[in-house]
């Protein structure tokens, strides 16, 4: 299978990592990502002002070179995935503001493409067991905190992706590859998000609590979807961060582990440049040796 | 401190602004304080998240200086468990966005810390300054 796929900004430059083990996985699984041939950044933020039809725009042609290229598009990027997703259900339920943009941008989006994220496309196309079957690396004994964060799962009403108080997908994800998942109470918190930007301390001390209570769990690994959490949660636990403790833990892309299980060599798993390296972690489980 | 609350204020343009750059109904929030409760970054703000809605209610223009309306970072946490419906980070958007259409300014993009900004991914960027600054 075929589908159209949007890297987006942060995934061709700060998280190339996440994009290469995205698209080498997905390949591994038959379900090949073509990135749009002509596309440019969502804005990164979906416009909580009713009036701020400006900001629809970007995402609008996103959404509009998606069509003309199929029916699907996938994204990696958490936030991307939700701006796209979010301003198709926005355009879906208030026709006037398509024609509206439509009319600004000159191209004539229909509202019939549907954004979809790699993890949708794993559970409901290619599915757990299939996914079960695919590994040959088994994780066994890798306990992996999963940390969906907020834009994955927030609104409901308008991404719908999973249950947005007690979600699965990373969990199910997770058991498929075989490692275990760890509950932690801060699996749905949020990391500070661009607070980092203004706030750098506020959203650090975030961070901090998020990854201590995965620790706390039992994690040797937290687990994102999310370009902005893997910063905001790797970042504070870098060699010069003041207050590192020695026992930092990594913070992985779910498609970075998925490379390790399903037998990639290691340049294909996309671990390059983290603050965290998680090679001396996770070459115990490709070389299958003693762990 | 004595705050005075006239008809005058509670149907203010202040309000009015509020809930037509939100697209909520203000009086929808019966107070029960359930997004405070749950606000992962209630412990940085110098006002509850439930005490900037009943200001806004109110019609308290104050509520503009608050801190907490720019340290909101639109998680959406509150949204899922708002047993009313009220879309807080809507709110906390239109007060952001009063402040922001009469010339402020969150961040001064020349004191940003070099080191962080080398280092920020560049969604982070592009949403912060979208939050942040016009």
């Amino acid at each position: 299978m075929k589908i159209s796929y949007y890297p987006g900004c942060t995934l061709s430059t700060k998280a190339k990592g996440y994009d290469h083990s995205g698209r080498t996985v997905a390949t591994a699984l038959g379900m090949e990502l073509v990135e749009l041939p002509d596309w440019q950044c969502c804005g990164a933020t979906f416009p909580l002002a009713t009036d701020n039809s400006m900001a629809l725009i970007a995402p609008t042609r996103v959404l509009y070179q998606a069509e003309q290229a199929g029916e699907q598009v996938a994204a990696l990027c958490a936030i991307c995935y939700h701006v796209l997703k979010r301003t198709q259900t926005a355009l879906e339920r208030d026709p006037a503001m398509r024609e509206r943009i439509n009319w600004f941008t000159e191209q004539e989006y229909g509202g019939r493409v549907r954004v979809v994220h790699l993890l949708e496309l794993l559970r409901d196309h290619l599915g757990w067991d299939e996914l079960a079957r695919r590994v040959v690396r088994p994780l066994s004994g890798l306990r992996a905190a999963p940390y969906y964060g907020c834009l994955l799962l927030r609104p409901y009403d308008e991404i719908g992706l999973d249950n947005p108080e007690a979600p699965t997908v990373l969990h199910d994800l997770l058991r498929a590859l075989r490692a275990d998942p760890v509950d932690f109470p801060y699996s749905i918190e949020c990391c500070g998000s661009y607070l980092t930007v203004k706030d750098p301390t506020v959203s650090e001390t975030l961070s901090r609590d998020i990854v201590a209570s995965a620790r706390a769990a039992g994690a040797q690994v937290l687990v994102t979807a999310c370009p902005l959490c893997q910063f905001n949660l790797d970042w504070p636990q870098r060699e010069t961060a003041f207050g590192r403790t020695g026992d930092e833990i990594p913070v992985l892309y779910f498609t970075q582990l998925m490379a390790v299980a399903l037998g990639l060599p290691e340049e294909d798993w996309g671990v390059e440049g983290m603050y965290t390296d998680p090679r001396p972690l996770l070459r115990k489980w490709a070389g299958g040796e003693d762990r | 401190m004595r705050t005075t609350i006239s008809v005058a204020q509670l149907r203010s343009q202040f309000v009015r602004d509020v809930e037509e750059i939100s697209g909520e109904d203000l009086l929808a929030c019966n107070q029960c304080g359930k997004c405070s409760a749950g606000c992962p970054v209630a412990a940085a703000m110098d006002m509850l998240p439930s005490q900037v809605i009943r200001m806004a209610q109110l019609g308290l223009t104050e509520v503009l200086q608050s801190r907490t309306v720019w340290i909101c970072a639109s998680c959406l946490t509150c949204v899922a468990r708002c047993p009313k419906g009220v879309d807080l980070p809507r709110l906390m958007e239109a007060l952001r966005e009063i402040s922001l259409r009469a010339g402020a300014a969150e961040i001064n993009l020349d004191q940003l810390p070099p080191d962080l900004v080398r280092e920020l991914p560049q969604l982070a960027i592009v949403g912060g300054f979208r939050k942040y600054i016009k």
